[in-house]
């Protein structure tokens, strides 16, 4: 017993010790270019702030979407990208540097927001089948039978159901449309999974704004938004059924819970929509850093993974302030050890 | 005088290689230095507008050549816009931007018209900056205000409007859809019209404002109302600056991204009715541009782009032609 806590004091000791020895980089860059998503940029200008202050390294961020931070990558103008999907074996090709090492930073969360006048908040149940059906407008009333009988002693109003999504190219439709692809084979073959693609129907909004204002408009309206817009605007939104049966609410916990499962591959490419975790919400996905593996620039190369290192360990209580689900158990465990691959000119970058 | 005239001309040529001041030829008064300084300035100005004009076509074929490759002219005509198969066409956004910006005029121009008419000819001269000025101050809002206006305030009201129509004329094929949305084509239009009603109203005003007194005073002398004076005075004087108004309105509305990207629906589907929601082509490429993935996704955004410089092209000329067939030739458009 004493042993062990004496073991667990000095483990606890020895991992401080190599994150505040982590913490700052030591040779020296003081200014760092990064960009990418729009979705990581709030959490991303807390973290440049804070780390700023911790260690006198200013992070420029660009949030100039995904595909731009892809671009900017490849073409080596920045000293990381971002991006809310995992980059195409053709972008791979496309990087100039070399490799790249997706690296997770925080996992974001995907809400079904209805409007369903007579039904209260959180009271709505879906299925993955048949919300891909509702999307796929092969059922367009709420008085549909397979709706009614997920949702015994809800009184559904026969009332069209409007499916609203996103009209601009964005990560949360990528997670979306990744989800329902996964969960359904017809959505698979018939629309597939993309930034933007070729809806079924209805109506398309601007941003996270966009969508939940039509949302909100029509009545019978079902729209899909980051979980942060439904939080902090109080919209209703939807049960999910997850893989193991359960029906999860959209919350930072049931989000964080679908990264933490065992079988994450080493290199974190991987979606983690419909999560096996049975307190999982199941459309979720990371957003990740873009770094080359092997870098030229040595003092670049340190400032950009102390300045990873610091995001998945010590930033990450910035999440939940501003909504972002935080990387837990195995997914910061991997994390970690993807930097620890990153070299500069050949040598390990973190020692 | 004359004399000196050649030597600066002769020196300057030398100086200046092939360029030659034709026009000065025409005019002998127009001989000193600094008037040529001045000719050659405003000849490189122009130059620039049409090399900038060509170098903008250039570098829209040139980024859109692989998508123009694949597709061909069946881009103009294909109805699936598919990210994912990796299949565009911009039929659908074509008439989307069309049909938005044609039932935004019908709003806008009698609307601007009118109001141009009542500032210039019936309220009293200390009275019209307090009519003008709020409208000229509409023209200077930036267009993401008017669209997240739009969003949340007209197009509630609009889907009232809708529901409306729908309840009371639904047989009319235009007020039928599947759907009451709110947004769509019809809001779109309103919000256009909105945008576009100030330039319209503005340069309406200057232009009737040029309408020589003496005319007007000479109809109402012969015994013409005011209504009469405007109608057959006023209005056929200056319809050429007035078609040229509604033009500039009318590039405006085709050209707006961020206020019909919030109120429009932006769908990809053929529109059958007011109430369906569509995209246009200048907020699908703002849309999608910065999450483009691969490079056949971006070559079609920029095929779109061309299609809408073609569009624009198209529209003035057909404007210019206007112009000639009103002026019955005494404007040389062409020259």
């Amino acid at each position: 017993m004493k042993v062990s806590s004496i073991f667990a004091a000095a483990g606890t000791l020895l991992i401080s010790a190599t994150m505040a020895f982590a913490q700052c980089p030591p040779k020296g860059a003081k200014e760092l270019t990064g960009a990418g998503g729009t979705f990581i940029y709030p959490l991303m200008s807390k973290w440049s702030q804070e780390y700023e202050k911790a260690c006198g390294v200013k992070v420029n961020y660009q949030s100039i979407g995904s595909g731009g931070g892809i671009a900017q990558l490849q073409k080596m103008t920045v000293d990381f990208g971002e991006s809310d999907a995992i980059m195409t074996e053709q972008q791979k090709k496309e990087a100039q540097g070399g490799p790249i090492i997706h690296v997770p930073l925080v996992a974001g969360a995907v809400a079904i927001a209805v409007n369903l006048p007579g039904v209260k908040e959180g009271e709505l149940k879906l299925t993955p089948d048949v919300l891909a059906d509702i999307y796929l407008k092969k059922i367009k009333n709420w008085d549909d039978p397979r709706i009614k009988k997920l949702n015994p002693g809800v009184k559904l109003p026969n009332q069209d159901i409007a499916v609203v999504h996103r009209s601009d190219g964005s990560g949360t439709t990528f997670i979306f449309t990744n989800y329902l692809s996964k969960v359904s084979s017809e959505w698979k073959d018939k629309v597939g999974s993309a930034t933007s693609v070729n809806w079924p129907g209805d109506v398309g909004g601007k941003g996270n704004e966009g969508v939940a204002n039509s949302v909100k408009q029509i009545p019978g309206g079902i729209g899909y938004v980051e979980l942060a817009y439904v939080m902090q605007n109080k919209m209703p939104y939807a049960l999910l059924r997850n893989k193991s049966g359960k029906y999860m609410k959209p919350t930072l916990e049931s989000a964080a819970a679908a990264a933490d499962v065992a079988n994450l591959p080493d290199n974190m490419e991987v979606m983690i929509t419909d999560s096996a975790n049975p307190n999982a919400y199941p459309i979720v996905g990371f957003t990740w850093l873009l770094v080359y593996a092997n870098q030229k620039n040595e003092a670049k190369a340190d400032a950009t993974v102390n300045f990873a290192w610091w995001m998945i360990h010590n930033g990450q209580k910035y999440a939940a302030s501003l909504d972002y689900a935080e990387l837990k158990g195995a997914a910061v465990k991997k994390a970690a050890a993807l930097l620890k691959q990153i070299k500069a000119n050949d040598a390990i970058v973190l020692k | 005088m004359n004399g000196d005239a050649e030597i600066t001309e002769r020196s300057l040529g030398k100086f200046l290689g092939a360029i030659s001041p034709r026009a000065v030829h025409h005019d002998t008064r127009v001989v000193n230095f600094g008037d040529r300084l001045f000719y050659l300035a405003t000849q490189c100005v122009a130059f620039s507008v049409i090399i900038i004009a060509l170098l903008l076509f250039g570098e829209l074929v040139r980024g859109s050549w692989e998508s123009i490759q694949q597709f061909g002219l069946k881009f103009l005509v294909g109805t699936t816009w598919d990210p994912v198969a990796r299949v565009f066409g911009t039929l659908p956004t074509i008439i989307g931007t069309l049909v938005k910006a044609a039932i935004a005029l019908l709003f806008a121009v009698p609307i601007s018209i009118g109001s141009a008419m009542f500032i210039t000819f019936y309220v009293p001269k200390w009275f019209r900056p307090i009519i003008s000025y709020p409208i000229e101050l509409l023209a200077g809002i930036p267009s993401i205000v008017f669209g997240l206006w739009g969003l949340f305030v007209m197009v509630p009201i609009i889907r009232t409007v809708q529901i409306w129509l729908k309840a009371n004329f639904g047989w009319f094929p235009l007020f039928d859809g599947p759907a009451v949305y709110g947004v769509g084509v019809l809001s779109g239009s309103v919000m256009l019209a909105i945008m576009i009603i100030p330039i319209i109203t503005a340069i309406s005003r200057d232009i009737l404002l040029t309408v020589p007194r003496s005319q007007i005073e000479g109809m109402l002398a012969l015994g013409g109302t005011k209504w009469e004076a405007i109608w057959k005075v006023a209005l056929p004087y200056s319809r050429i600056g007035l078609v040229g108004a509604v033009v500039l309105g009318l590039g405006r509305a085709i050209g707006e991204t961020m206020a019909v990207t919030m109120v429009g629906g932006n769908s990809f589907d053929l529109i059958h009715s007011l109430f369906d929601p569509v995209h246009s082509m200048a907020s699908q490429i703002a849309s999608e541009f910065t999450e483009a993935t691969y490079s056949l996704y971006v070559s079609s955004l920029i095929y779109v782009g061309l299609v809408l410089f073609g569009i624009t092209v198209v529209i003035s000329l057909c404007a210019q032609l206007l112009i000639w067939r009103l002026s019955k030739g005494k404007v040389a458009v062409f020259e």
